[in-house]
């Protein structure tokens, strides 16, 4: 494989990391709320639609459709159960209740499921590719995925800036005091949000599955690393600093695996450690504003 | 006389220990300005936002429209009707301005204000629509705060601190825009330092200090004397007052 090959490879992993840190973001950029569960829930995402795939006879297409609406439930019980309540009692509370959500979903994976690996195919789309030229070409699956996340995150930017209610998201994001002079009913907006969180993750966490022909309970401990080096490589509040920070990240690993099987993950962790010492606001991360 | 669009009754409100405001009672009837008059602290924004719904008073009773109001939050007054000019402004920093005012319109009333009216009421702001806010000079912030408020098609407007920290040009600029607000027959609450400004709009006029109402009367009847006496709390009419 080229080097070449090797760049592109990653790029179109990162389109995963992508749609998995965009969740993360907004859920910060919303409800200053970092969410350590986010890759956990991705994971559930991703047995949600293994299960319903295998013991439900769910079409493997229409799984992705079941988790996200299923996670995005899930989002909504959260905020208004716990979420809400938490944010009242302080700064940290609700960190702690994401923590707990983090511990509570692999254990009752591993309790329901055991540690084996919930399968899931999309059967020869798995392996079809292009062949671009020369000896590089680009599978089907992970070219469907970046254009997912892409597609995710334009529906996303375009919902945060040209809607009514995405205005009322960033307003309530700058001062969550405020709107509530003009009629609007902050918790209702963190719901929101929340929901359109999970909803999101659990797709990427779909994708991820169907990417890696299957998934296994702890895989979230790996996954809430990616969206969390994801955001803070882009940089906080711009979407489409999420999709560069993922690609970064996809290509460092990518190369990182090039080199020798044991480097994907600390090739990433470097470039992760590397933007955080020189460009701490991320690559395309606006200046916090006071 | 018909009921007042406002009344408040024997509230007392402050924040955590400390007492704030001590039996306020202020009636406002529909379509009229009352300017609140007083020196720094001595309770007008608390008012206001004890008014608005931000703030919950520990004794007594608002009513707006003839409803009682002290148990309903913020968010219900505002889409009652209740539109507050918070103190600071407080725009929102990442969006236009277009987009701050479009946010003002959530309280979901029908009325006569949108951006089109916004715009040509405010000239200030209209100007500069696609702008973020964080980069707007002070008036024109505080334009903007005024016509987000409005965007809500409030039917009691409360403006605080309508020109602090301003130059007396750009607030002559904002209060061109008060004859326009209030010809909609929106009635108006406002916080005002300046007494030459306070006696040129109000209708009505009450000073508070410390807490405490000390003086309120028609602007006609009241003489910028007795207004002085009562802000410093020197005259002999808060004297009868306070024990």
């Amino acid at each position: 494989m080229t080097w070449l090959s090797v760049v592109v490879q990653g790029m179109l992993l990162g389109g995963i990391f992508a749609m998995a840190a965009a969740g993360l973001s907004l859920v910060f950029g919303v409800m200053r709320i970092a969410n350590l569960a986010h890759g956990d829930l991705m994971i559930l995402g991703g047995y949600v639609a293994s299960v319903t795939a295998a013991h439900y006879g769910v079409p493997v297409p229409l799984t992705i459709v079941v988790s996200m609406v299923a996670v995005g439930a899930l989002g909504y019980l959260v905020q208004r159960s716990m979420l809400d309540r938490a944010m009242g009692l302080g700064e940290l509370a609700p960190m702690l209740v994401t923590f707990g959500i983090s511990v509570v979903i692999p254990n009752v994976l591993v309790q329901v499921f055991s540690n084996d690996a919930q399968p899931l195919s999309v059967g020869s789309l798995g392996t079809a590719s292009i062949h671009v030229g020369g000896d590089l070409s680009i599978g089907w699956f992970p070219l469907i995925t970046l254009l997912a996340a892409v597609a995710v995150l334009t529906v996303l930017q375009l919902f945060l800036h040209r809607t009514q209610p995405g205005r009322i998201v960033r307003a309530t994001a700058d001062d969550r005091a405020v709107v509530r002079l003009m009629g609007v009913d902050n918790r209702r907006v963190y719901a929101l949000t929340t929901v359109i969180a999970f909803g999101t993750v659990a797709l990427a966490g779909v994708l991820y599955t169907m990417r890696q022909g299957g998934v296994t309970p702890y895989e979230g401990q790996l996954t809430v690393l990616f969206a969390f080096e994801t955001v803070i490589i882009g940089g906080l509040g711009s979407l489409w600093g999420t999709l560069a920070g993922g690609m970064v990240l996809g290509v460092a690993q990518s190369v990182g695996a090039q080199i020798s099987p044991d480097l994907p993950l600390l090739a990433g962790h470097v470039v992760f450690l590397l933007v955080l010492v020189f460009r701490p606001q991320g690559m395309f991360g606006r200046s916090v504003l006071a | 006389m018909s009921t007042p669009l406002l009344a408040v009754q024997s509230v007392d409100a402050g924040y955590g220990d400390f007492q704030a405001l001590f039996g306020i009672d202020v009636e406002v009837a529909e379509g009229e300005l009352l300017a609140l008059v007083g020196a720094n602290g001595a309770g007008k924004s608390t008012l206001l936002r004890t008014i608005a719904g931000s703030l919950k008073p520990s004794r007594g009773t608002v009513r707006y429209a003839g409803e009682d109001v002290t148990g309903a939050p913020d968010i219900q007054r505002a889409r009652k009707g209740i539109g507050l000019v918070p103190e600071g402004r407080r725009l929102f920093p990442s969006l236009t301005v277009q987009e701050n005012l479009q946010v003002g319109a959530a309280t979901g009333r029908q009325g006569p204000w949108d951006l089109a009216k916004v715009y040509e009421t405010l000239p200030l702001v209209a100007d500069r629509r696609a702008r973020k806010a964080a980069r707007l000079s002070g008036g024109e912030q505080q334009a903007v705060a005024i016509g987000r408020a409005l965007m809500g098609n409030p039917r009691l407007l409360l403006l605080d601190e309508v020109s602090l920290g301003l130059a007396p040009l750009v607030v002559d600029q904002l209060y061109t825009a008060l004859p326009g607000i209030r010809a909609e027959g929106t009635t108006v609450v406002l916080v005002e330092q300046d007494l030459g400004r306070t006696f040129a709009v109000a209708d009505r006029i009450a000073c508070v200090l410390e807490g405490r109402i000390v003086l309120t009367g028609p602007a006609a009847d009241l003489t910028r004397e007795q207004v002085t006496a009562a802000y410093f709390g020197t005259g002999a009419h808060t004297e009868a007052i306070s024990p």
